[in-house]
């Protein structure tokens, strides 16, 4: 994508110096422009943004064309006096001389201009913050005790540090449409909009569906979609995100969690080989929503909503939470101790190349990493299934799984993933192959009937929902979900990702990379490395392609590997 | 689109109504500067903007509906609804205002049976008269002025105002008068 040429032009491109409340910054003269790129004159309010000082806004938003219609952001400026030849006019200390403009600028709107002096806490602006705000009030309900957006609405947050305490306003307040269902997933608040227009610019710009606008005039503007037809794209919640107020609220997460009481994780979306940024927002080991969080070498600010619903099934009920044994028709509870020495029993009495692995492209690449261990240990057959879906020009990678590239790096998969099925099958039933080991894949969905399965002499699964696989299981090990551990996934351009750890696994669901880690100390004899730093370390070390990466380099925003960076991108 | 086919089945537009619009867009740089004449021209024709309307417009100049929808809903000069046969348009603005407008416009209603508080267009229900308030007609010193379809009438009085409705009760005509161009 553009993004990383953005971030370059963002270096090379010649700086520009201006003052700000005294202080004398240097910024780029130019930015690109969010939707074409083509690069801009700098604003006032990016300027500031650049280094450090946050004015405050409501329609303007980094990553959406321009609007300028809330005037939250006004600021006052001067400019260099000049004489007739164009030259400073400079005061007797040699200072250039400043002329105060006499009225002030929205700071979203005014390019930056050389000289320029910048004032964003003067008396004047202070009172028309308060101006603004008071004009905002006026036809605005003011139902935050109800309001999904209190605590990270930005007019509350504005209101909190410069409203005012009584209105000068003592009419009725206008009345629009208060729950208006303008999508499956969007429920629109017509009296709690402040008319930015941002959700306009959003699914216009960014997703290329020009779907909503302004009807009505002055004080009765009203958002809308038009009637009969409804907002639905996969990329509608993002406007929920950017709505500075609670205007537009997700059906998904309406009413369900006061937002201050939530925890937020930095994630990545396990959906598709994008590997969106995400947060993580939970309480009490339930997931109550995903959104996205900025990296411009991604998913900018945005991901798509099927990703975003797509969290409930970590907090089913059905999950697999304990370790099981089946044998003779009966299954038993038992600890992960004894499940780990009886398996490791069982493959080290087994002779090499009678095992096959297959792993699922979803898991971690520690994981995978891991897995490839014990493949080579045990001289094992493995494969990984593909998930094919639709792509879109946004975001949504036509691959499903979220780490195809490490399956590919480790080699786990045929070259056609999901073709070695059919010949591990056949191995199964001529007896070449005794042990089975799936981790979180399903290998009865993948081809393997349940009756050559009960040939095996070990089959073990690790999963984390209950399927056909897991009914046939010798051993099952309940797994963890991206939220309930640590881990990297490696997107479709060689991004390898941190996600982070929201709440502890369901029950007695263990993470998959300690599984493994286990196995590989119980059937070797000594300790493996079994927190996901260490074996990222491990990995890392060995793998040129990670160019000397370790985990705490990664960051939360995550760093390109070597030799898999896609450079036939233009 | 999404109205039920039956209503865009009911919906035509004539020939040389078309042919107008085709060649307002010739006037223009660009075919979305076309959209208010053309809106103009179609509530000319049919005496309010449908739906129907609307889409075909937007059809016509590679707009979306939604844009199109945004300027009738942000003009008060066009309807959604079908107008009257006989459309007052009183000038409620300072000088008419000063000059009595209001009670042009209460004599209107009372006689009409419609609400005199209600400050919205209103209709009467056999769909023959129309009534409203809008703002400054540009004859400022022969106030209160109203509209009468297109015909222009200065100096207002209570009587003045009867009279003319005593005309439109005569005329039978199903035609709408004075809605041309
Ligand atoms: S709904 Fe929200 S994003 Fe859209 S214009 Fe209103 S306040 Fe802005
Ligand atoms: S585009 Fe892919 S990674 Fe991004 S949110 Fe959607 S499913 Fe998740
Ligand atoms: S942020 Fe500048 S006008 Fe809205
Ligand atoms: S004020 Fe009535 S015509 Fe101008």
């Amino acid at each position: 994508m553009s993004n990383e040429e953005k971030v370059q032009a963002k270096v090379e491109v010649p700086m520009i110096t201006f003052k700000v409340d005294g202080q004398t910054v240097s910024v780029p003269k130019t930015l690109p422009h969010p939707v074409t790129g083509k690069p801009e004159p700098i604003s006032i309010i990016q300027a500031c943004a650049y280094v450090g000082i946050n004015i405050p806004h409501l329609c303007y938003h980094p990553k959406l064309p321009v609007a300028g219609n809330c005037r939250m952001c006004l600021i006052e400026y001067g400019m260099p006096v000049l004489d007739r030849e164009r030259k400073p006019v400079l005061n007797p200390d040699g200072s250039p001389q400043i002329r105060k403009m006499p009225r002030q600028a929205i700071a979203c709107a005014t390019p930056v201009t050389p000289g320029m002096e910048v004032y964003t806490q003067t008396e004047g602006v202070i009172r028309s913050r308060k101006a603004v705000l008071e004009f905002l009030a006026l036809n605005h309900p003011l139902d935050c005790p109800i309001c999904d957006k209190a605590g990270e609405c930005k007019l509350q947050e504005y209101v909190h540090q410069y409203g005012q305490e009584t209105s000068h306003f003592f009419e009725t307040k206008l009345e629009k449409p208060k729950k208006k269902a303008i999508s499956s997933k969007i429920v629109l608040d017509n009296e709690r909009c402040i008319l930015c227009t941002r959700c306009i610019r959003f699914t216009e710009d960014i997703a290329k569906v020009p779907a909503l606008g302004i009807l009505n005039r002055g004080a009765h503007n009203t958002i809308s979609n038009y009637p009969g037809t409804e907002f639905e794209h996969n990329y509608t919640l993002n406007t929920v995100d950017i709505c500075p107020v609670g205007a537009l609220t997700s059906r998904d997460f309406r009413f369900q969690m006061r937002t201050w009481f939530l925890s937020e994780t930095p994630s990545i979306c396990p959906n598709c080989a994008t590997g969106c940024n995400i947060l993580i927002h939970s309480r009490n080991g339930h997931i109550y929503r995903l959104t996205p969080r900025e990296n411009d070498a991604v998913n900018s600010c945005w991901m798509c909503d099927s990703g975003r619903l797509n969290y409930k099934w970590v907090n089913d009920s059905r999950r697999l939470s304990n370790v099981l044994w089946s044998e003779a028709g009966r299954r038993d509870e038992i600890n992960w101790e004894t499940a780990i020495s009886k398996i490791s029993a069982a493959l080290k009495s087994s002779t090499k190349g009678s095992t096959a692995i297959l792993v699922s492209a979803r898991q971690s690449t520690e994981e995978i990493f891991l897995v490839s261990k014990l493949a080579k240990l045990l001289e094992a057959q493995t494969d990984s299934r593909p998930r094919i879906g639709e792509g879109d020009f946004l975001l949504l990678n036509p691959d499903m799984n979220p780490n195809s590239k490490a399956i590919q790096i480790f080699g786990l998969a045929s070259a056609t993933p999901g073709a070695n099925v059919s010949k591990i099958a056949k191995a199964i039933e001529s007896g070449a192959i005794r042990n089975l080991i799936a981790i979180g894949e399903n290998p009865v969905e993948m081809g393997i009937e349940p009756g050559l399965l009960s040939r095996l002499d070990l089959f073990v699964v690790c999963d984390i929902l209950g399927n056909k696989s897991t009914l046939e299981a010798q051993y099952l090990l309940p797994g963890a979900s991206f939220a309930e551990k640590q881990g990297t996934f490696i997107n479709a351009k060689g991004r390898i990702q941190r996600f982070g750890k929201a709440f502890e696994p369901m029950g007695e669901a263990r993470p998959e990379y300690w599984i493994l880690s286990s196995l590989l100390s119980a059937l070797t004899d000594k300790p493996w490395p079994n927190t996901p730093e260490e074996i990222f370390n491990m990995m890392a070390a060995e793998l040129p392609a990670f160019n000397g990466m370790t985990w705490a380099k990664l960051g939360t925003a995550g760093m390109n590997l070597l030799s898999t960076t896609n450079t036939t991108e233009k | 689109m999404h109205e039920t086919d039956s209503m865009v089945m009911e919906f035509s537009v004539p020939n040389t109504l078309e042919s107008e619009i085709d060649e307002l867009i010739t006037h223009y740089p660009e075919k979305r500067s076309v959209t208010l004449m053309a809106l103009h021209a179609l509530q000319a024709h049919f005496g309010f903007v449908s739906d129907a309307g609307i889409e075909w417009i937007a059809q016509k100049l590679d707009q979306t509906p939604l844009a199109v929808l945004e300027l009738v809903t942000f003009y008060p000069m066009f309807s959604r609804e079908p107008l009257g046969k006989f459309h007052f348009r009183i000038c409620r603005t300072l000088s008419c205002a000063l000059n009595g407008s209001e009670k042009i416009y209460w004599a209107l209603c009372e006689q009409l049976g419609l609400d005199k508080n209600v400050h919205k267009r209103q209709t009467t229900p056999d769909g023959r008269f129309t009534v409203e308030f809008v703002e400054c007609l540009a004859c400022c010193n022969k106030g209160p002025v109203l509209f009468l379809n297109e015909d222009f009438h200065e100096n207002m009085t209570e009587e003045s105002v009867s009279k003319l409705l005593t005309i439109c009760n005569g005329d039978n005509s199903s035609e709408r008068k004075g809605t041309g161009k």
